[in-house]
């Protein structure tokens, strides 16, 4: 590390710690309160739709309910205010667990217009409740005390917030960079990838708007410590969409923009507060003016905030390093990591029994039957259109049969969710690539481990997840190794060639340790040498007992390594035979060809 | 609640419905032509009803000075973009002519128009017509600062400006109105009784004019090209493109009907309750609660949307007032839970 950036290092902490002792005003200090009282809400907003991909309006009624919570415990019940963060964090964790359940499964704009109705309802309670002193607000709260000693002074209430500002910085960074961090950054790709590595996005999505609404109740009840009354006024809509605005301008997905914007943001505010009367003269609101008009400005011109722009000035300076490695060799347990039996060979594992698939009107798949037997490459094949990735879909439980039925191991799989088949020994590639593209390529690799490992989301913030993480990553690695994709590891995922990124997608199925394998057109846009590579890579899979099946356009490619084809047309299947068989067939050739099939 | 309180609440239910009804079809044809949630339409409540209001009061409209403000913004927008799009060629001096006429010339004209006469007296269509000339080259204006860049940006992306936009807009009104809410003259001083029940004649007026405009916008959707080229680009905005509709004049003509059809209704309210800077944000979502009924797509639906949620609010506020806004506010969600289920999404979005 140079000079700089470590002096730049040191300097950063050090700040933060001297800033309340230098003699600076006491409303500085104020000010630096307010900011940190921010950023903790905008981290929990990076974490939800920065990261996680949930636009939410209705954070500041989080913020609400857990300063609203310890108000009315300590003013009421004479309650002490350490116990109002539990009692703030549970009462708000259940809310928004309530209102989650409803919430995040909506898709699209839906979900955002339904935080916007709920922040509002939710504002309108605050104000409208008796007991919560309506529009006026409860007075009167006790500050908090620590040792007999009261932090009413903003100086001391410093370190507190900080300190707060810290620990949750501390464990979303270790959150993300770990099994559920990977499932929470996939979430973003939509429901079909992450689903088929074995994820269940409900559950994550629901996981990250509890946090980021605890994270709210945190802001809030430091909030109402710090102010000593509460009222609604500061936990209505606008509020929500500020913070929003935070997290933006720093930099929606990175969570050290959170800090930056929230101090941004604040920090004109409060000098337009200042400037703009002295200007225009007025008693207005005009700072809420400049502000749209910076995020409007934002968006228009640099999508992805400040945090991104700066850190890639810092990285003239200081070239980044990876950030997650695996390690060198395998870690203690890898050995023992559970592997799924192979099934004996020549014995059917997959069975698609008069399968049959309407959209409406239109027969995507009429009614196909097939097998795949373990240690098996079998090819479907087919024009375009003629069903081959709906049929991908039904087997990976994407879509649901209209009719028919479909067995893996003897057991029937079309009723299951995609990632319950994962969970039984089907992995799947995509036909057009389904990435995380910011992310290195060996974290993408990772997420199709996510079910060989089981740390929750606490387990992981709080770092006791190490060991199976290490067993993680140099099982990604490996089988990158294999695949030949190790020179690329830390790169992005989105700046490999498309060729490079297929391979990715099938060294993620092998991690989720698959017994069948479905590639949807893996041989598209490799070079030759590349689809030997992968040839022999497949020819590779079969001999160790695993069955792939196979989607294809490539005839040279598929001829060599299939054992069996089978031809779909219009939804059907035409024929089916060895790829010899299958070249002489007068029906496959009228299908491809075109002409009247005599 | 007897009969008569009955009859009075659902006649009020029904007069504000209609309100939010303006709104709601304003929202969907701004949302089904751009795919922005248009929250701004708030203000253009504020706007129009503000700005008839000191007509009336013989005051300076000083909405004027936005437009004239945001005419010259548009103006070097417009300029910067037409000179990078020429590079080194000749300067796009017709271009340039022609958006200063638009954006410079004609805020000006207004501007001298306003101060040469007195409009106190006027007829009151006169000076709703006055407003409608300020508000909607204003909504054009916004569009071609703010979203036209983006125009294919997702709609979360536009939603965030159209947040920025709102915020941008409301501070601009406390600045030029104060905080202070006015009332305007009454549309007529008529009222008689149809059996049992008062009947006002503002509450009639409410009724027919947002009868006659939803009227109008059918006519105006189905038997004019403009009409049928905004159609056109909501059903599929690339395909538009392709037959040679300029989805981007779509866009300002879509902003501009919802400002002229923001600023009407804030005129129809004003006589009857007081309206303010910021009166229009939650009227405008609850047209929203009312558009979202139809999914953001359908007319009718919004419309029917619009006429339950006057009655619900009406009647909530009877038996339980505080909790007006909570229940209206908190009945969109099932609204919204049923709409995701039965609207079919892209994976990606």
């Amino acid at each position: 590390m140079t000079f700089v950036g470590k002096a730049l290092r040191a300097l950063v902490p050090a700040w933060f710690v001297l800033f309340p002792s230098l003699p600076v005003p006491e409303y500085w200090v104020t000010v630096g309160n307010y900011i940190g009282l921010y950023a903790i809400v905008a981290l929990g907003l990076v974490l939800l739709t920065g990261i996680g991909a949930v636009t939410s309006f209705a954070q500041a009624a989080f913020v609400g309910l857990g300063a609203y919570t310890t108000a009315y415990l300590s003013t009421r019940w004479g309650v002490s205010p350490w116990l109002g963060l539990p009692a703030g964090l549970v009462f708000t964790g259940s809310v928004a667990f309530l209102v989650g359940s409803v919430t995040v499964r909506l898709s699209g704009y839906f979900l955002p217009l339904a935080t916007i109705a709920w922040g509002l309802a939710l504002y309108y309670l605050f104000g409208t409740l008796e007991f919560l002193g309506r529009y006026n607000g409860l007075t009167g709260i006790p500050p908090l005390s620590l040792a007999g000693v009261e932090l009413a002074a903003p100086r001391r209430m410093y370190g507190v917030v900080w300190l707060s500002v810290a620990l949750c910085l501390w464990l979303l960074l270790n959150l993300l960079d770990s099994r559920p961090g990977r499932a929470i950054r996939a979430l973003a790709s939509g429901r079909t990838m992450p689903e088929a590595m074995g994820i269940d996005t409900a559950r994550y999505r629901m996981l990250i708007f509890v946090a980021a609404a605890l994270m709210a109740s945190l802001s809030g009840w430091l909030y109402a410590h710090l102010q000593r009354t509460v009222s609604a006024s500061p936990f209505g809509l606008n509020m929500g969409i500020e913070y929003l605005f935070m997290a933006v301008v720093g930099g929606v997905s990175s969570l050290w923009g959170a800090v930056l914007g929230a101090a941004v943001i604040t920090g004109v505010k409060i000098q337009l507060q200042d400037w703009l009367p002295l200007l225009l003269g007025t008693e207005g609101n005009l700072e809420i003016v400049v502000l749209g008009a910076v995020i409007v400005a934002v968006m228009i011109h640099s999508r992805e905030g400040l945090w991104p722009w700066l850190a890639r000035q810092w990285a003239r300076v200081q070239p980044p390093q990876p950030a997650v490695r695996p390690p060198a060799e395998a870690p203690q347990g890898y050995r023992d990591m559970p592997r799924r039996p192979r099934p004996a060979r020549g014995s059917v594992v997959l069975e698609v029994r008069e399968a049959s698939k309407h959209f409406g009107g239109l027969v995507a798949v009429g009614g196909i039957s097939f097998q795949v037997r373990a240690g098996e490459v079998v090819g479907l094949i087919g024009p375009n259109g003629a069903g081959k990735s709906t049929m991908f879909n039904l087997i990976t439980g994407v879509l649901r049969p209209t009719s028919g039925e479909i067995r893996f191991g003897g057991e029937r799989i079309d009723t299951l969710e995609s990632r319950h088949i994962v969970a039984r020994g089907v992995g799947r590639s995509f036909q057009h690539v389904r990435l995380v593209p910011q992310l290195s390529v060996l974290e993408n690799v990772a997420m199709g481990a996510h079910l060989r490992g089981g740390s929750g989301a606490l387990r992981a913030a709080l770092r006791l997840d190490r060991h199976e993480e290490e067993r993680l990553l140099y099982l990604a690695s490996e089988t990158l190794r294999r695949v030949g994709l190790s020179e690329v590891m830390h790169l992005p995922a989105g700046s490999l060639s498309l060729g490079q990124q297929r391979t990715l997608e099938i060294a993620r199925a092998l991690c989720t340790d698959p017994t069948l394998l479905l590639l949807d057109e893996p041989a598209a846009g490799l070079r030759l040498k590349e689809k030997q590579a992968l040839a022999e890579l497949i020819a590779q899979l079969r001999e160790e007992g695993m069955s792939v099946l196979l989607v294809e356009h490539d005839m040279d490619f598929l001829m060599g390594l299939a054992d069996r084809l089978v031809v779909m047309e219009f939804g059907c299947r035409i024929a089916e035979g060895t790829p010899a068989q299958i070249q002489c067939n007068e029906a496959v050739r009228a299908a491809y060809l075109g002409g009247v099939a005599a | 609640m007897d009969l008569g309180i009955f009859a009075l609440l659902s006649q009020d239910g029904v007069t504000n419905g209609a309100i939010y009804a303006l709104l709601a079809m304003s929202l969907v044809l701004v949302f089904s032509v751009t795919r922005i949630i248009f929250l701004p339409q708030g203000e253009f409540i504020g706007y129009g009803a503000l700005t008839v209001a000191a007509l009336q009061a013989n005051q300076f409209p000083r909405l004027i000075w936005l437009l004239v403000g945001l005419g010259v913004m548009t103006f070097v927008v417009e300029a910067v973009s037409a000179l990078r799009q020429r590079g080194a060629g000749q300067a796009p001096w017709r271009t340039l002519v022609r958006s200063a006429l638009v954006w410079l010339a004609y805020p000006l004209a207004l501007l001298a128009l306003v101060r040469s006469f007195s409009w106190g007296d006027a007829p009151m269509a006169v000076q709703i017509l006055l407003a409608l000339a300020m508000t909607v080259p204003l909504g054009a204006m916004i569009y071609r600062v703010a979203f036209q860049p983006i125009a294919e940006a997702s709609v979360l992306v536009l939603l965030i400006v159209a947040v920025g936009v709102h915020f941008g807009l409301l501070g601009m009104g406390l600045f030029l109105f104060g905080p202070e809410g006015s009332v305007t003259r009454p549309f007529s001083e008529w009222s008689g009784s149809l059996g049992a029940m008062m009947v006002s004649g503002q509450n009639v007026a409410v009724l027919a004019v947002s009868a006659g405009l939803i009227g109008l916008l059918s006519v105006f959707f189905h038997h004019t090209l403009a009409g049928k080229a905004l159609r056109a680009t909501a059903v599929n905005r690339r395909g538009a493109q392709l037959v040679g509709i300029a989805t981007a004049q779509a866009g300002r003509l879509a902003i501009g009907l919802a400002a002229a059809l923001g600023t009407l209704a804030g005129t129809l309210i004003a006589p009857l309750n007081a309206v303010a800077y910021d009166t229009g944000f939650v009227l405008a979502l609850k047209g929203f609660v009312a558009a979202v009924v139809g999914g953001l797509a359908s007319y009718p639906l919004a419309a029917l949307g619009a006429i339950l949620v006057g009655l619900l609010e009406s009647y909530s506020s009877f038996s339980a007032s505080a909790y007006k806004e909570v229940i209206v506010f908190t009945l969109i969600i099932p609204v919204l839970a049923w709409r995701s289920l039965t609207t079919v999404h892209g994976d990606e979005e």
